[in-house]
Formats: C-alpha cells, sequence, structure tokens
C-alpha cells in the first residue's frame, strides 16, 4: 500500500471497493480513482496509442494524457475517461484501454521496433497505395490498434439536460484567484456564477500548503464557497467545466450524476450549461509543464504539481523513493513536502546553475540530495526503476520508483483564445499568456502569470472589483488578505539534448523528438503543418501537456524564438463533451415537438394510421377490417366522397386573422390576384409570390366583415407566410393599417365533401337556412353556429371537387364536432378520410400542392399564370416578368396519363420523346405527383413538361430506371375529374 | 447571443430569426428600370467584413421586425430598432 498514514482531504472511515482491469481494490470517499490506483500500487493502467507502451498517471488533473480508463460495462459504458477525474464510488468498475491482451502484455508493443516506419506522417506515406488496400488491410488494422478506447453498442439509457443561465460575473475556476474574485463581486450585489470542473472547489488551495488570511488554504476554500453558497445571487457549480465560448454564450457542462454507478432517480446524468454573463473571469489556474527527455514516458514520471496533490490532498505516493527534476521553485516545495511526508527524496536535480539561499538551506536541513546545472538524460525500466542523470560531474545512475518533473507553468489560457486570440510568449514568466481576451473577459491568477498566492489574490479581488463595477455595482474597500507560499520563481526548461530512446512530446499520440526531427527536415516549418503531420496535440487532451514543448522544440529546430513560431489555434471544447450533454433530450420523439390536432384522439379511436406533415401528425388512412393493404383503403375513401360524402380535419391549415380598414389593398400586394373587390361573405383563392418570382404559397381568404378577413395558408408553411406577412407589414408598407395574429391554434376545422355534405351539414347547423345553396353559394363564407350555440364559421370551399364545406370551430370543440359529423352523416354513410385520399382527389382534381409548389415554380408554370392581375404592383410581379421566367419552353403544367392502363405512374418519373435514348438532352420534364386513381381506375399524374399545355395529346416516354418503369403515355390536361366543375356548384 | 429587443428586452438570439440585408429598399416598381432594380435589391449583396444591418424577426417574442447593427467578426451587436420606427423616420 501506498496510502500515506496521515493526512489528505480523504473520509478513512468511509472505505469504498472497486475494481480496475478485473482486480478488486479498496479506497476512500473523497478519493480519485487515480488516487486510489496508486494506493494500490498500481502501476501501468494504460498502452500508449501508437507504440503500445506501458503508460502510468501522469497528472491528477483534466489534462491526463496517459490514463484514459473505460468505466462501467452494458449500457453505460464509457470510453475514455481520465482516472485523474473520476471520482471513486463504491462499485466501480474500471478497464484499461489499447491493450490486448491485457495492461501487463501488450502484443501490439511490437510496434515501437518498427517505430521506424510509423514515425511522423506514417499515414500519408505508408497508406498511399495500392488504394484497394485501404478496406481490406489498412483500415481495420488502425482501427483495431489506434482507436483510443471502444464507444458502448447500446442506447444510453440516462437523461441529459440543457440550461440556460444568465448572469453579472461567469468566475471559470474556484481556486484562489476564483474564490477571490467570486466574493468580491458577489459581496457587491452582483449577480455571480461560479464552475469548478472537481467536485471539491478550492483548485490548488486543496494541494498546496498556504495561508490566506490566517487559514489554511482548503480551509479558507470551504468558508468562501459556505459563504458564497449561502448569497441567494449566487451559484455554485461543482464538477462543472466550461468547456467554450460560442460568440458571448459560455457553454459548460456538469457531471451531475457521473460519481455515481447509476444517476439518481429523476436527475440527468449530465447537465448542459448555456451562460451568457456580463463579465467574466477566467481563473482558470496553472499547470505543470512536462520536460521532454528519453524515457519521460515511464510509469512513475509524474508532473510535480500532480505528485504534490497526491500526497497533500489524497495522502497517496506514487513512489517509495522520489527524485524531482524540475526548473522552478514550487517543484522544491514539493520535495519538502514529499519529505516532511516521510517519503524518501532521492535527489532534487535542477537545470538552473544557482538556487535560492533559503531553499537551499532548507535542503541541506532536510538532508536532501541536490543536483544543480543537472538533468535527467534517460529513465529507466518499463515501470520507472532508475534515472541518468547527466551533471557538471559526469553522468550517474540513481535508483528511484517515482521522478517528479516540472519544466515551469503552463497557464490554462486555453478559454481566452476561443475567439482566435493568440498568447504571446512572456520569457520573463516563461509561459503563453493572453494580453488580449475576448471582450468581456478578464483573467486572474495562474491562468494570468500570477504564480505566487499573494498575487492570485490580488488579481482576483482587482478582477472581481472591475467586474461588478462594471455591472454597475460599486464594491466597498476589504482589507487586504495576507498571504504565504512557496517562491514562485524559476525558468521555462524544455527538453534534454540528446540522441539516445523514445522522448516523448505529447504522450497522447506518441509524437517523440524524433518525429517533430522528421517533419522540420521534411520542410514543415509552420507549428499547424507539424501539428497534422505529426497528430502533436491532435489527442483528446487538445495537447494540454504537449503544444508548448513541441512548439518550443520546432522554433529550436527552425532557429526562431517561440513567438515568432507562434501557436496553433485554440478551439472548444476544452475538455470532452460527451454527445449526450450536447444532445440532451432532443433525441427520438422528443427531437422536435410533436402537434396534434383537434381530432387526433378521436381518428385513433377510429384506428386511424397517421403521418407526419411538418410538425403535425395527421391522420393519413382509416383502415377498415379486412382490407389488405392502404390502397385498398383509400380508394373506399374516395369513392365514398364521390358518391356520398366523407370528411377530414383540416385545421393544420395555417389561419390567420386580418383587421383593419386597409386589409384589401395589403392582401393586393401580397397576392398576385385582386382582394380589395372580394364581397363581404365570399372567399376567394390565390396565389402568393417570393420577391424573385417564384410561387411561395397558395390558399383561400374570405371577408366575414367591413374590416375583419381569415386568411389560409399551406400546412408546411404557415409559419413562413406569417412571419413573411409580418414583414410586409412593418418593413416595406408600415403605413397600411393593418393588425394581423395567428389563430391557427384557436379554431378546429373539418371539411365535409360529397354529394351528401349539404344534407349532414344541415343536420348539425343551428340555422340549417344559411347554409341552403343560395344563401351559401360556391365560395360562400358565414358566421354561424352549430351543435346548439357553438359559434362556427361556415366556407363553402372544395378541395376534392365535391360540393363542399369547411366548418371551424374553437379548437376546444373540434372532437365534438367531428362526433356530431359522424352521427349526422350515419345514414349517409359518411366516411372520415386521411391524407392519402385528399392527395388522391386533388389529383383527379389537378389542383396544385406541395410537390408543384416547390419553390421553383412561376404562377404561369403551375397553370395559374391568368390568375395574376396586371393592373396591380404585388410582391414578386417584376422579376416574375424577367425574360428567363416568361420563356414558351419552360417546364409548365400538365396531367399524364398511362396508354397501357395497367402501368403505374409514380412521381420522380422523367418524360423523354418517345424512343429517344435516355440522357440528360432528351429531358423534357418530370411527374411530381401520381396516384392510383380510384375514380378513373387507372394511375393519373401531373407534372411538368417542357412547353406544357401545348404538348397536350402527345405521346411520350416515361422512364424510371430507378424503380424500373418505361412505358408510354399520353400528356393531357391535369383535370381529369369533372373538369367543368360542376359538382361542387349543386 | 443576446439581441436587445426594443419591446421586449435583453432576449437570446434562439427567439429571432434572421432574414438578411437591410441596407436596401423596395424599388418602385412603377419606375423604368424596375427590373433592373429589383435584381440588385433581391439578389446582390455585400459581405462587409465589420459592422452589418440585418432584419432580425422575433417570432418567439412580440413578433417585431427589428433592424440590426451588427459587426460580423465579433458579433457585437450596436443598435437595435423597431423596423417600424426605422422605416418612418
Ligand atoms: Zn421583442
Amino acid at each position: 500500500m501506498s496510502r500515506l498514514a496521515h493526512g489528505g482531504l480523504i473520509d478513512r472511515s468511509r472505505p469504498l471497493a472497486f475494481k480496475f482491469a478485473g482486480k478488486s481494490y479498496a479506497g476512500y470517499a473523497g478519493d480519485t480513482l487515480a488516487s486510489a490506483l496508486i494506493a494500490n500500487d498500481v502501476k501501468i493502467v494504460g498502452r500508449s496509442f501508437k507504440y503500445h507502451r506501458p503508460r502510468g498517471i501522469m497528472t491528477a488533473g483534466s489534462e491526463e494524457p496517459n490514463a484514459l480508463v473505460a468505466l462501467r460495462s452494458g449500457a453505460r459504458h464509457e470510453p475514455n475517461t481520465r482516472a485523474t477525474m473520476v471520482e471513486l464510488f463504491d462499485g466501480l468498475e474500471a478497464f484499461g484501454q489499447n491493450a490486448f491482451p491485457s495492461l501487463g502484455f501488450d502484443a501490439m508493443a511490437v510496434n515501437q521496433l518498427l517505430s521506424r516506419f510509423i514515425g511522423a506522417g506514417f499515414y500519408y506515406k505508408t497508406f498511399m497505395w495500392p488504394k484497394a488496400f485501404w478496406e481490406l488491410l489498412y483500415e481495420p488494422v488502425v482501427r483495431n490498434s489506434a482507436g483510443i478506447g471502444i464507444a458502448g453498442a447500446e442506447p444510453d439509457p440516462d437523461h441529459y439536460e440543457k440550461v440556460t443561465a444568465y448572469c453579472d460575473v461567469l468566475v471559470i475556476g474556484a481556486g484562489a484567484a476564483g474564490l477571490t474574485a467570486a466574493l468580491t463581486a458577489a459581496r457587491a450585489g452582483a449577480r455571480v456564477i461560479i464552475a469548478d470542473e472537481d467536485h471539491l472547489p478550492g483548485g490548488r488551495l486543496n494541494s498546496e500548503n498556504v495561508v490566506i488570511g490566517g487559514h489554511d488554504g482548503a480551509q479558507y476554500a470551504k468558508a468562501a464557497i459556505a459563504e458564497l453558497s449561502s448569497l441567494p445571487k449566487v451559484r455554485v457549480l461543482t464538477r462543472t467545466t466550461v468547456f467554450g465560448i460560442y460568440d458571448d454564450t459560455y457553454a459548460a457542462v456538469e457531471r451531475v450524476g457521473d460519481h455515481l454507478a447509476v444517476p439518481e432517480a429523476f436527475k440527468p446524468r449530465q447537465k448542459l450549461w448555456r451562460i451568457i454573463p456580463k463579465r467574466t473571469i477566467l481563473a482558470a489556474g496553472a499547470i505543470s509543464q512536462p520536460i521532454v527527455f528519453p524515457g519521460n514516458d515511464r510509469p512513475g514520471v509524474m508532473l510535480a504539481q500532480g505528485l504534490q496533490t497526491y500526497i497533500n490532498r489524497y495522502a497517496v505516493t506514487p513512489g517509495q523513493h522520489v527524485a524531482f527534476f524540475a526548473s522552478n521553485d514550487a517543484a522544491w516545495t514539493v520535495a519538502f513536502e514529499a519529505a516532511k511526508a516521510g517519503i524518501d527524496v532521492a535527489a532534487i536535480i535542477d537545470p538552473r546553475p544557482e538556487i535560492r539561499a533559503d531553499l537551499a538551506a532548507e535542503a541541506k536541513v532536510r538532508g536532501l540530495r541536490t543536483l544543480l546545472g543537472a538533468v535527467v538524460e534517460q529513465a529507466h525500466g518499463s515501470t520507472l526503476k532508475a534515472i541518468s542523470v547527466r551533471g557538471s560531474q559526469g553522468t550517474e545512475r540513481i535508483a528511484v520508483d517515482a521522478l517528479a518533473v516540472s519544466g515551469g507553468h503552463s497557464p490554462n489560457i486555453q478559454l481566452a483564445c476561443h475567439h482566435r486570440g493568440r498568447p504571446d510568449w512572456n520569457e520573463v514568466k516563461g509561459a503563453l499568456l493572453v494580453s488580449e481576451p475576448p471582450p468581456g473577459m478578464a483573467i486572474a491568477g495562474a491562468a494570468a502569470g500570477h504564480f505566487a498566492i499573494s498575487a492570485c489574490v490580488a488579481s482576483g479581488v482587482e478582477t472581481g472589483t472591475k467586474a461588478a463595477v462594471d455591472c454597475g455595482y460599486s464594491v466597498a474597500k476589504a482589507p487586504v488578505l495576507a498571504c504565504s507560499g512557496h517562491s514562485a520563481d524559476g525558468s521555462a526548461f524544455f527538453h534534454v539534448k540528446t540522441q539516445k530512446g523514445f522522448a516523448f512530446v505529447d504522450l497522447q499520440t506518441d509524437v517523440t523528438v524524433k518525429d517533430i526531427n522528421i517533419a522540420v527536415r521534411e520542410g514543415f516549418r509552420s507549428v499547424e503543418h507539424l501539428k497534422r503531420y505529426t497528430a502533436l496535440g491532435m489527442g483528446a487532451d487538445q495537447g494540454k501537456l504537449s503544444n508548448l514543448n513541441g512548439l518550443a522544440i520546432l522554433a529550436e529546430k527552425t532557429g526562431r524564438t517561440i513567438q515568432d513560431t507562434g501557436t496553433t489555434i485554440y478551439r472548444p471544447p476544452y475538455t470532452s463533451v460527451s454527445f449526450g450533454a450536447l444532445v440532451g433530450h432532443h433525441r427520438g420523439k422528443d427531437f422536435r415537438p410533436t402537434r396534434l390536432t383537434p381530432t387526433h384522439f378521436w381518428a385513433k379511436k377510429l384506428g386511424a394510421k397517421f403521418t407526419e406533415t411538418g410538425a403535425w401528425l395527421r391522420a393519413q388512412y382509416f383502415p377498415k377490417p379486412g382490407e389488405i393493404d392502404w390502397l385498398q383503403t383509400v380508394q373506399r375513401e374516395v369513392k365514398a366522397v364521390r358518391s356520398s360524402a366523407g370528411m377530414i380535419d383540416v385545421s393544420t391549415f395555417g389561419k390567420i386573422d386580418l383587421q383593419g380598414p386597409d386589409v384589401g389593398q395589403f392582401l393586393d400586394r401580397v397576392y398576385v390576384n385582386t382582394f380589395s373587390t372580394l364581397p363581404v361573405g365570399k372567399a376567394r383563392y390565390g396565389v402568393m409570390l417570393r420577391e424573385d418570382g417564384m410561387v411561395m404559397d397558395d390558399g383561400t381568404t374570405a371577408r366575414l366583415s367591413d374590416a375583419q378577413w381569415v386568411m389560409t395558408t399551406t400546412t408546411v408553411n404557415a409559419v413562413k407566410v406569417f412571419s413573411h406577412l409580418e414583414y410586409c407589414l412593418q418593413v416595406l408598407w408600415p403605413d397600411l393599417d393593418v393588425r394581423m395574429a395567428s389563430i391557427s391554434e384557436q379554431w378546429a376545422q373539418i371539411a365535409l365533401a360529397g354529394p351528401n355534405a349539404r344534407k349532414i351539414l344541415q343536420k348539425i347547423a343551428d340555422e340549417p337556412g344559411r347554409v341552403e345553396n343560395a344563401a351559401l353559394p360556391v365560395m360562400g363564407a358565414t358566421q354561424t353556429s352549430v351543435m346548439g350555440g357553438i359559434k362556427a364559421r361556415i366556407f363553402r370551399l372544395s378541395f376534392s371537387g365535391e360540393l363542399g364545406y369547411e366548418v371551424a370551430v374553437p379548437a376546444r370543440y373540434g372532437e365534438k364536432l367531428a362526433e356530431a359529423l359522424v352521427a349526422a352523416g350515419e345514414q349517409f354513410g359518411i366516411t372520415p378520410y386521411g391524407t392519402e385520399a385528399l392527395a388522391m382527389m386533388r389529383i383527379e382534381k389537378g389542383h396544385v400542392s406541395g410537390p408543384e409548389l416547390n419553390g421553383q415554380t412561376t404562377v404561369t408554370d403551375i397553370g395559374l399564370g391568368k390568375m395574376a392581375s396586371k393592373k396591380k404592383d404585388y410582391i414578386g410581379r417584376t422579376l416574375a416578368e424577367r425574360p428567363g421566367l416568361v420563356d414558351e419552353n419552360r417546364l409548365g403544367f400538365v396531367g399524364i396519363m398511362p396508354v397501357n392502363k395497367k402501368n403505374v405512374v409514380r412521381a420522380g418519373i422523367h418524360l423523354l420523346p418517345l424512343g429517344a435514348p435516355a440522357t440528360v438532352e432528351n429531358d423534357l420534364g418530370y411527374i411530381s405527383s401520381a396516384t392510383q386513381s380510384a375514380t378513373l381506375g387507372h394511375a393519373v399524374g401531373v407534372g411538368f413538361l417542357k412547353g406544357g399545355p401545348k404538348r397536350i395529346g402527345e405521346r411520350l416516354r416515361a422512364f424510371d430506371p430507378l424503380r424500373g418503369g418505361d412505358f408510354e403515355v399520353e400528356i393531357c390536361s391535369p383535370h381529369f375529374y369533372d373538369p367543368q366543375g360542376d359538382r361542387v356548384r349543386v | 447571443m443576446l439581441i436587445d429587443c426594443p419591446y421586449c428586452g435583453a432576449r437570446d438570439s434562439h427567439e429571432f430569426t434572421y432574414r438578411g440585408d437591410a441596407t436596401g429598399t423596395r424599388p418602385d416598381p412603377a419606375a423604368e428600370n424596375a427590373g433592373e432594380a429589383f435584381h440588385d435589391y433581391v439578389y446582390l449583396r455585400d459581405n462587409p467584413a465589420g459592422d452589418h444591418l440585418g432584419w432580425w424577426y422575433h417570432g418567439a417574442g412580440c413578433r417585431q421586425w427589428l433592424k440590426v447593427s451588427r459587426n460580423t467578426l465579433t458579433h457585437a451587436i450596436n443598435a437595435v430598432r423597431l423596423a417600424r420606427d426605422e422605416v418612418k423616420s
């Protein structure tokens, strides 16, 4: 066991059992999977991406490149989880990745011997050729050997939520700087959200021995969070990573239930937060920068900051004999803390020739060996056994089982660069810093290069004050908090120059110094090209530990400074985000709302089959027992309408109420035909164009009174037409006195059609005389009541071609109206029909619908050119007169009948001259809608043909290569049934 | 992104839909060169890197059409006015 006897922020009274790679272990509450593995002396936790080298735990944070594990089994199986971020829970099951057959022995480790062939650019070079080998050989092998973890195959059983939040100040990171910034702003009264990726806020305060205002760091953090949580306008988000900035919206993921085996009942697994703050303070801290030297990936090599966390927060040590290889004073502090915790510190190796006297003195007092001006030249052992140190006295070998490294501190500036900001190299701090963060953002603490605790606190107070003042709050002057902590001096140190072994720059993508050398030799000098050629920084960690070293080495090899070499672009997300969180509830049936018609449940009771029309679910047909297929059902429905009566819910049409003295004039400007002359009590069919001259929508508009009109639109265009009319009114003609409102949801509307329609309607109408032929002629509209006092609007409209009415009642009476019509029509065999019968009848009548109003047709193309007024301006008129749109050879609307009546006409079929080969040059047009007409007894279609109605009577070749049709058709009028329209007038 | 609707106050951009360029005015259809003018109005757009005027519709709010000045480089919104006010003034 490598658990220290004392200390740590763990609860030793709560032991937890867990499994890793099939073996059982124990840890404590407060452990991460990583700290518990260290406590159990598990050294190898994964195998590397390309060379399958054994890898251990490198860090204690979200920057971890090696310890990627898979969690849980079955549907909750989740690959690529950083063990350093996994809170231990009882029963946790984790698996190593990238290893076959086991972590200890990996058959793919032979790749190391092949490294000559799989170095930089190997994908580009090796797999170019021959092409056929890709599918057969390369891809399966590459996928098998290079994949990082395997996703679960079952649907995710958990819930994910999305939350939108607004605040004055968003603070990212709850370390010393973040907490003081949040407290300063919150005490001034600002609405504050503070987010931290850890479950225990405090950042480095929980890992380092510092004092703030008389409290030790962890205590200070605890008190600060308690105060923030007590304030009503403050929200503390733990286990929450702010991962990206999108314009002024900050995206964050809260891991609500990841630390549990199964999320709590009625709680999501994760929440996606969209936070819109007025001001943001980035206090994301800084991480230890690794050093590149041969064997720097051996299990046992760890970042100094990580070691400090493991010792102080988790009371575990990855080794019994630890050496330090670092170029900064902070690492010396860690060495002293390790010694104090009873761990044997074998040596402190520092490339700097001199060191502060107080550090040297303390090392001496503690009896620690120090090697100044020295470097670790190589690490040995499949798990670390020894290091070779090169100093002024030559090279020596020191036996160790852990090595803590730190080449400096890397501020976590990624978020500050998500608006394409580029950091600058600061030679004094030895770090990349951002001078121009996105608008509204300030950077505080170590993320701004303030590595000493007192400077972190000061910058927290300063940025918190400024943010609160910017949001209009006044900030009372607070006493300065006295702080004490370690020295923050140091210099950046990137890599040890040597020709030996594998020196890894990127541990996650297995990029070595040799790979960078190859890339430079082959002419790649841009850091962006280097990234793509070698895969440097392209792992799931986004190069948090590798980009700077890669950049520094590239700068050195190309004889440039770091500043001149530049950095790659930082892009969201900061850490990996699950698809579940991004998708939220928007999956399956919840992808978008489903709109139900007022008669939905009535239709369901009758056994209707439903179809989606836009967001609506509409009855498609109403099968009866014994009917063999949908066509038989639909043909029965159509015959019933044509011979007696049928009914269909048409509530889905858009309905718009227009009021005001100028409605007539307004409609004249948006429809191609004239409406201002329409008398009260009449309806008129109209066609609207877009300003480019193409048809936008069609429908009827009725005039209910002098100043009140009601318009219908097609189902799918309801929203579009409404916003278009608003645009016309508000932007184009604000002088017109017109007000409008959508009433689509407020009225249920049922179409009643068939020779017996009037008789049925009169049975439910309170004043049957009002619907007599003379009182309500074709295209008439009346306001009356039905079913004993329920107000109703009755329109004499027909889409089917039969005597027809549309009856509108307030939506809550929709179902009642349907039932009343069925009861009243029983003696006539009234038949409910669906959208299929509706479509069949409109094709038989030659009416246009969605497939004809496809955005590419003019009013002339659809055969309604005569409707367009020549006496007035309307939207689209000018551009509809362009030569290309009035060309005689444009595709015009026609009917199509098969010569052999057994042939099935289908939408999508193309028309060619008889006997002509099927080439694009010979193409004459296509069939847009077709049906197996019940009334005519054979298939008919409508469509668009070069020359249009002029070709009526011609015979053409109908060619359907996809579905195998090739037969002769005759062009005819699209009005197949009752072309004179006598049936609607009876 | 927030749009400060003069009617509703600052609201999330999800409530709005963008229509397009708001610099043009619908030409006089009776003018001699109306065809040319409408062609420009419907099809020709400047693509400025910087401040840009656009029509936005507050469909999930007050249903007002808004003339919004937005910087295409930073997405910063400089001004929002009701279309009715804009056109009348
Ligand atoms: Zn509004």
